[in-house]
């Protein structure tokens, strides 16, 4: 894997959510807890919500346009047939890191 | 075989440990020569805080005593630092003197880390790491005074408890938002910071550390966001880092700590090892003591040659504060497929919460009742398979067929003289009595005392004392819970939050037992309005805990473009306004502007970037949000009236212009709407507003509850008065009896049928002491609320509009 340092975690608000710009697309990043956070498409597969707009609860997300919730460790949509991709992201001392080669990016360094 | 020469750096407990297994194994085959900088040998190092708060002293945590070592005959250099290593001659140079090894243990543990701020040297400012550290801060505290800890984690958090014991005023600045972030989520970390406060510790989250202010010695801390605080004491405890200068300067291989093998050797020489604080194996640093004793063995093995290999395991953690019981093990984040289970007890303040992955607990936190920690940390370790006790897991291994909690406990434990109705003041003696009488269901009870036949917010807890009271008699009707988090309803979350009292949504959370771990998007927007409303000074309203449109103060739109909606107070605009929004229209090329329904003009489609920008371009016109997204107040919509037309007998305008600047910013339950009309004609439509107000010769006429959305309603009077004033009045107590009662999501014409008109005139007419105190409830919170949010986004969260990162950018480079 190839980590690309996307920015400080405390610039993702607790239980809020940033985006963050990808040739694969718009990737939301979550910050689920103090130390928690999950990255996923941005976009709702019902009609193309900005997932990252929507209210982060426990490790979900609910789209702000028409309410479908997410689960964010499998990209599942609770009680549709659908899913979002999801991606690594990891924290180092207190930087979030994001998989670059699932996002399809080279390496930063 | 003569003895080889073993030098050790540092009597910590790792070497200690080290020292115990190589000469009960191999007694006589190492001449060990110890160094250590402070001026003693082993002891207990994390028994310092029972030594800080009294309750063991020194020769109580001891290790190892003179007698130990010299009957293992090695040679003690206590009170010798260790200056410097050479790797080619093998030897090592202390203070006093230079000694040759064969194998050399480096073993010097961790220094804490210092926030690089002003002050930080001045007297009086100290760590909490050793013997004399401890021993400063049972001096400082001998002579009273405020302590400021800063760090929140567990030493600050252990300095702080001890300090507190002795008598000392303690405030404990931690820059997170709870308490050990590292090994607590928000619930657990709720329920330390309640029983710290509980003792006189102050806690301030949140708080980052600007500067330590003093002449001569510390005299006080000040906060980046400017608030001082008065300080004899400041103690550090913000973290620590491994201690390598010596190994760095030998030219050892130094990460963080000094790399080591799974053997413990330095990857750079292998007549070198490392153990404790100060390694670092495989990108993992350790902080407490199970590894370092897993890493000990390990180290005598390598010394003895015989073959072993150290691997890194999960640790649990336990807060040594009396009264303080928490536990917390593994890890709970990350990884496709977890799974949470919580479980609460509000009555005992008990929180657990245990994260299973697949057939695996993977992690456990636990405050309250921490009794089968160690079980599940077994669990954890061995990575059971949980599959069979998925069901009765989080009730312990002890668990076999106890139901949860009765959730009719609290009621039942009630006493006699408790208020259940507050509108009519009924106790549930009355109610008991009632039902021994024979009431048998709701409508009987409130026929023979008036319980819950006001308001009606009581209506749940008569029903529930029906239930204690006749048991399987009563049917209980199905209530409807807020949602899937909790089962109580929302007039009973209304209710708690108020007579508790609850002022966080951890507490919320906590004390009424969310099964959730932070709710949903159905639940957390009427908690944080609930607490916003009934604690206006005291809790800070959440903005993750809104939806999108009250986030970013902007209609979200089908496409995720946002639409703007300036104020045009009572209608009222001017020429330069109105250039002001062309000018901004074009500037973000704003592909829609429309005159709304609600007599302002609407900029539609704008990018959600933009809209820090814009907003800052309209302010400068004058121009403030006008709130088209908000669960608050809407417009005050307007007529022409006495200012310019033929029929008008009052002016309408102008009074709606005061009404929507004395409203502006409040939030409500659902969307609020006004309406002035200059006469009867009602051109205003001020008849289907939530509050319409027609003018008349005599005065004017105040209704409420109308609307003309899904429901068509027209208003219903609340009084006729003569003056502009009291319409002023009545409306504004009206609106507030309205936030402090009503659920959320319910427009004032669902919330007036079911408490009653005849209920709100009673409150807002009839008792001028009550519509004093509903006028002066609202203003205080407007002091908070009446301001403009596009204008605090534009100066201090633009930022937060922005993406994180643009890797597109990078990629096209
Ligand atoms: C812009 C506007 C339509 C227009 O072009 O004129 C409008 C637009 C929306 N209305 Fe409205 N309403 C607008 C005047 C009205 C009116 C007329 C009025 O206020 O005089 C009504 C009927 C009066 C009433 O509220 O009783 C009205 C009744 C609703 C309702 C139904 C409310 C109800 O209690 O039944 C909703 C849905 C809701 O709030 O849950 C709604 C919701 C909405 C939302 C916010 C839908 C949403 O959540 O995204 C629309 C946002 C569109 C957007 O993308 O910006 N809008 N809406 C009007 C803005 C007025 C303003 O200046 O703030
Ligand atoms: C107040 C407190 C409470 C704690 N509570 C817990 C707990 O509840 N549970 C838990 O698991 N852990 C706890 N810990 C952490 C635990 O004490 C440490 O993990 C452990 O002591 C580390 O052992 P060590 O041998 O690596 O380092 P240390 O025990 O720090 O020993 C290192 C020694 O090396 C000496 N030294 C350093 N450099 C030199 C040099 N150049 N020359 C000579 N000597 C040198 C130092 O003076 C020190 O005495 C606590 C720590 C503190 C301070
Ligand atoms: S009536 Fe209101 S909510 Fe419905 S489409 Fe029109 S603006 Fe949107
Ligand atoms: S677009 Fe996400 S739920 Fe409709």
């Amino acid at each position: 894997m190839s980590w690309i340092d996307i920015g400080a975690l405390d610039d993702v608000p607790l239980r809020g959510a940033r985006l963050v710009k990808t040739r694969a697309g718009c990737v939301a990043v979550f910050r689920t807890g103090a130390a928690e956070v999950f990255a996923a498409s941005n976009t709702c597969p019902h009609k193309g919500g900005p997932l990252s707009e929507g209210i982060v609860h426990g490790t979900r997300v609910t789209c702000p346009l028409h309410n479908w919730v997410f689960d964010l460790e499998t990209g599942a949509a609770v009680g549709e047939d659908a899913r979002i991709d999801v991606f690594p992201v990891r924290i180092e001392a207190g930087r979030i890191l994001i998989d670059g080669a699932a996002v399809g990016q080279r390496s930063a360094a | 075989m003569t003895p080889k020469n073993l030098v050790v750096i540092g009597a910590g407990m790792a070497s200690g440990r080290v020292l115990e297994h190589l000469t009960d194994a191999a007694p006589g085959t190492w001449d060990i020569t110890l160094f250590n900088a402070e001026p003693r040998g082993n002891y207990n190092r994390i028994m310092l805080s029972p030594v800080l708060s009294g309750d063991k002293t020194y020769a109580d945590i001891v290790t190892h005593d003179d007698e130990w070592y010299a009957a293992r005959g090695i040679t003690c250099r206590f009170g010798e630092h260790v200056v410097s290593i050479d790797r080619a001659a093998k030897t090592v140079t202390g203070e006093n003197g230079t000694v040759p090894y064969d194998k050399l243990l480096v073993a010097t543990g961790s220094a804490p880390f210092i926030i690089p701020v002003e002050g930080r040297d001045l007297p009086g400012v100290i760590t909490y790491r050793d013997l004399d550290d401890t021993e400063a801060m049972i001096a400082a505290a001998a002579k009273g005074g405020k302590a400021v800890v800063i760090g929140g984690g567990l030493l600050g958090l252990e300095a702080a408890a001890g300090l507190a014991e002795r008598g000392m005023d303690v405030t404990v600045l931690h820059l997170m938002g709870h308490l050990m972030e590292r090994q607590l989520d928000e619930a657990a970390g709720y329920l330390l910071r309640r029983d710290l406060e509980a003792r006189g510790i102050t806690i301030m989250t949140g708080a980052s550390t600007a500067a330590i202010l003093g002449t001569d010695r510390v005299e006080g801390v000040l906060l980046e966001d400017n608030t001082g605080l008065e300080a004899d004491l400041v103690v550090m405890a913000v973290g620590i880092r491994p201690e390598t200068r010596l190994a760095s300067d030998a030219g050892l291989e130094v990460a963080r700590g000094v790399a080591v093998n799974a053997q413990m050797q330095s990857l750079s020489d292998p007549d070198i090892l490392a153990v404790g604080e100060c390694v670092e194996f495989d990108g993992h640093l350790f902080g407490l003591v199970a590894p370092l004793y897993d890493q000990a063995k390990i180290v005598a093995d390598s010394l003895m040659d015989r073959e072993n290999a150290f691997v890194v395991r999960d640790v649990a953690t336990k807060l040594k504060v009396t009264g303080c019981d928490l536990f917390s093990a593994g890890d709970f984040k990350d990884g496709p497929g977890r799974e949470d289970i919580v479980y609460r007890d509000p009555a005992r303040g008990i929180y657990k919460r245990l994260v299973i992955e697949g057939d695996r607990l993977v992690g456990a936190v636990m405050y309250g009742d921490t009794a089968d920690g160690n079980w599940f940390f077994g669990l954890i370790k061995d990575e059971t398979d949980i599959e069979e006790m998925r069901e009765t897991l989080i009730f312990g291994p002890a668990y076999q067929g106890r139901a949860p909690a009765d959730p009719l406990s609290a009621v039942a434990a009630l006493p006699p003289e408790a208020e259940i109705c507050g509108c009519n003041g009924i106790c549930k003696g009355t109610i008991v009595a009632a039902i021994e009488g024979g009431a048998g269901d709701l409508a009987a009870v409130r026929a023979a005392t008036k319980a819950s036949a006001s308001c009606g917010t009581c209506t749940g807890l008569v029903e529930q004392v029906l239930q204690v009271t006749l048991g399987d008699a009563f049917k209980l009707p199905a209530v409807q819970a807020i949602c899937g988090c909790t089962d109580h309803t929302h007039e009973d979350v209304r209710r708690l939050i108020k007579s508790m009292p609850l002022k966080s949504q951890e507490a919320v959370w906590q004390e009424l037992g969310w099964k959730t771990r932070n709710g949903c998007h159905v639940c957390r927007p009427a908690i944080n309005f609930y607490l916003l409303a009934d604690w206006p000074l005291d809790y800070l309203d959440d903005p993750q805990s809104r939806f999108i449109n009250e986030r970013k103060h902007a209609n979200i739109q089908k496409d995720g473009t946002f639409s703007v909606v300036p104020r045009m107070w009572g209608g009222i605009t001017t020429p330069d306004e109105l250039r002001a929004i062309a000018d901004a229209a074009d500037r973000y090329k704003v592909p829609t502007v429309k005159v709304t329904g609600g007599q302002r003009i609407d900029l539609l489609g704008v990018k959600g970037e933009d809209l820090p920008a814009i907003w800052a371009d309209l302010n400068k016109a004058g121009l403030v949000s006008g709130h088209a997204y908000s669960k608050g107040l809407r417009t005050v919509k307007t007529c022409v009236g006495t200012d310019h037309c033929r029929f008008g007998t009052q002016d309408s305008t102008g009074l709606g212009i005061k009404l929507e600047q004395i409203l502006w910013g409040s939030w409500t339950p659902h969307k609020v709407k006004l309406a002035v009309s200059g006469c009867p004609r009602n051109c205003a439509e001020a008849t289907c507003k939530d509050v319409g107000i027609i003018c008349v010769d005599s005065g004017f006429q105040v209704g409420v509850g109308g609307a003309a959305g899904m429901d068509l309603k027209e208003t219903r009077r609340l009084a006729d008065v003569r003056t502009e004033q009291e319409a002023i009045d009545l409306t504004v107590a009206f609106i507030q009896l309205y936030r402090e009662n009503a659920r959320y999501l319910d427009r004032p014409y669902k919330w007036v049928a079911k408490v009653g008109l005849d209920w709100i005139k009673a409150r807002v007419v009839d008792d001028p002491g009550e519509r004093r105190r509903l006028i002066d409830a609202f203003e205080l919170s407007q002091s908070i609320y009446r301001k403009d949010p596009w204008a605090e986004h534009a100066a201090t969260r633009a930022q937060s509009y922005a993406p994180l990162a643009d890797l597109t950018l990078e990629a096209a480079e």
